[in-house]
């Protein structure tokens, strides 16, 4: 058994490696270190638990137990999962915090004696209340990250789902955890708790399910924030500085990235908030507009003789190439024209897939070097030198009408240039609008030629007919 | 006059907030995915809630009400520390720099 002054200075070193994992992510050259530092932090924090503890009965074996099995279904799900699933595992992980976090609070309420926290029924008044904020915010990130989760995996539809009074309902409801908190302190009930646990289920639910599916970067960041909110909210209860540094580290990195996200559409945080976005943006007289304008249409022969004849080709790629899964085809495209040397960069818009940085794990993933990769601000300027524009599943990103009408919804969001570029290929589906629900002016361009098809085939066919 | 040590836990807590806030905004835009599934494995540190949790059962009753959570707790953060850091080395594995064109 240590001492409890020995622990908590081990706590701290496990969060200062904490913060130098985050710290080795400023570059993909020292961010595999930063992980090993952040592996470290955890063995130092678990075992000098265990140390502290110094409970070494048969209890002791049951942790181990219950730690492989956990250890083990996550390592399987660690190798397993695609890199294009990225975004629900992410979700699904988050809703694991917040449900852990719930249940060490409860734990705590229960059995407060075992956390030096007082005796059943008489909590010192600030745990108390550190606990059951801990409690609540990992509720709502629990139940909020189970609907990410089932939204982004397409078990929910990804359409935001509103109603009459949903905010009034949301104030009230939050209201209530406070009063509830209050009342809870007042007479340590038991009940109040287990009611403060399943409003906040409640919440999380009703927070997330008006928020559509292009907002989900903000909603994942967001989610991310929370769970760190959760975690420091139990490191108070317990008195943990690592807790506590951590959960401060994961909900300003959370905060963070959901701001960069709200920023890149140029939309407040309340409005992606109060949700419904893109619902129903997509006009009667837009549609109308949209059979009468002519389209230049192609295929797979016409773009690989543009791009073969270029002498640079910028790669944008979204949430559709995700979609298809074409990055592995995309990138053999790339290679022929690399051969014929072309020069090939990717432009990545910071809202670009359904997370923040999708595109870019997705192109590592079929082996494109990083240092080829840029963002929106490093090559925006490039577009008019260049000869090609290849866009490859993303829309809204590239449309001019985000420059040029006040009007639009999208209006002041920073986009690529890509109609700056000699010529545009866009391979789309159809000429659906995309998810803001208004009409991409660039499908209309005379340099934009329409490459109607899944997004891996028509590349696939491009690779053949580059031979 | 003695400071409460909430007050210090609260310093700790703001300036780790600060820290936070630097850190993150040097992290690079392309390794922002693995920057969350990282930060979902710092934050199941709260493991160490759990486990004094299910430790707390006395020999007669090893799993009472209390303790169950705790166990329950472990698993569930047990798969987000394992899954996380092992999902984030392997994405990083996969940022690689521009290789010498073998011709």
């Amino acid at each position: 058994m240590i001492s409890a002054n020995l622990s908590a200075i081990f706590y701290l070193v496990s969060g200062i490696l904490f913060i130098l994992a985050l710290r080795g992510l400023s570059s993909p050259d020292t961010s595999r270190q930063g992980n090993y530092f952040g592996i470290a932090g955890m063995v130092i924090a678990i075992v000098v638990t265990f140390l502290s503890i110094g409970n070494f009965s048969t209890s002791l074996v049951y942790v181990v137990i219950f730690l492989v099995i956990g250890g083990a279904i996550g390592a399987f799900i660690a190798f397993k999962i695609p890199m294009t699933a990225m975004p629900e595992l992410v979700a699904g992980f988050h809703s694991l915090v917040g449900l852990a976090a719930v249940f060490v609070a409860i734990a705590a309420f229960l059995n407060p004696a075992a956390f030096n926290l007082g005796n059943v029924g008489d909590i010192k008044l600030a745990s108390l209340i550190e606990m059951s904020i801990g409690a609540a915010v990992g509720a709502i990130t629990f139940s909020g990250s189970i609907i990410a989760f089932l939204k982004l995996r397409g078990i929910m539809s990804g359409a935001p789902i509103t109603f009459s009074g949903q905010h009034i309902l949301n104030l009230i409801l939050g209201i209530g955890i406070f009063v509830l908190i209050f009342y809870l302190c007042k007479t340590q009930s038991t009940n109040i708790f287990w009611t403060v646990i399943i409003i906040s289920f409640l919440v999380g639910v009703l927070l997330i399910i008006p928020i559509g599916g292009a907002d989900m970067p903000v909603v994942i960041s967001m989610l991310n924030s929370y769970s760190g909110w959760a975690a420091a909210g139990i490191g108070f209860t317990l008195e943990n500085t690592a807790l506590i540094i951590t959960g401060a580290l994961v909900g300003s990195s959370g905060a963070i990235l959901s701001y960069i996200m709200c920023k890149a559409m140029n939309r407040s945080f309340v409005s992606v908030i109060l949700g419904g976005f893109g619902a129903e943006n997509s006009t009667d007289d837009k549609k109308e507009k949209k059979d009468q304008k002519p389209v230049k249409s192609g295929n797979a022969e016409d773009a690989a003789f543009l791009m073969k004849n270029a002498s640079s080709v910028i790669i944008v790629p979204g949430y559709g190439m995700a979609v298809a899964q074409a990055q592995h085809a995309l990138r053999e495209m790339v290679d022929k024209l690399k051969k014929n040397d072309i020069k090939v960069t990717y432009a990545i818009h910071p809202v670009a897939g359904r997370m923040p940085g999708h595109m870019n794990v997705l192109l590592a993933e079929a082996n494109v070097p990083y240092d080829e990769v840029f963002e929106l601000e490093d090559i925006n300027n490039d577009f008019a030198n260049s000869d090609v524009a290849f866009v490859i599943g993303a829309n809204d990103v590239t449309n001019p009408v985000a420059k040029t009408d006040p009007k639009s919804p999208i209006f002041g969001m920073p986009v690529l240039d890509v109609e700056k570029c000699k010529s545009v290929l866009f391979v789309k589906r159809s000429l659906s609008p995309g998810y803001a629900g208004i009409d991409n002016e660039l499908f209309y361009k005379d340099n934009t030629l329409m490459l109607f098809a899944d997004a891996k085939k028509m590349t696939e066919d491009i690779v053949k007919n580059l031979d | 006059m003695e400071i409460d040590p909430f007050i210090f836990r609260l310093s700790i807590f703001i300036l780790s907030i600060f820290i936070g806030y630097y850190v993150v905004w040097s992290v690079t835009p392309s390794l922002h995915t693995p920057l969350m599934s990282v930060t979902n494995a710092i934050s199941s540190v709260i493991i160490v809630g759990a486990i004094i949790a299910a430790l707390a059962g006395t020999s007669e009753s090893i799993f009472n009400t209390s303790s169950i959570f705790g166990f329950i707790a472990i698993i569930l953060a047990a798969i987000n520390i394992f899954g996380g850091f092992l999902v984030t080395q392997r994405m990083l594995q996969m940022y690689k720099k521009k290789k010498d064109k073998k011709k």
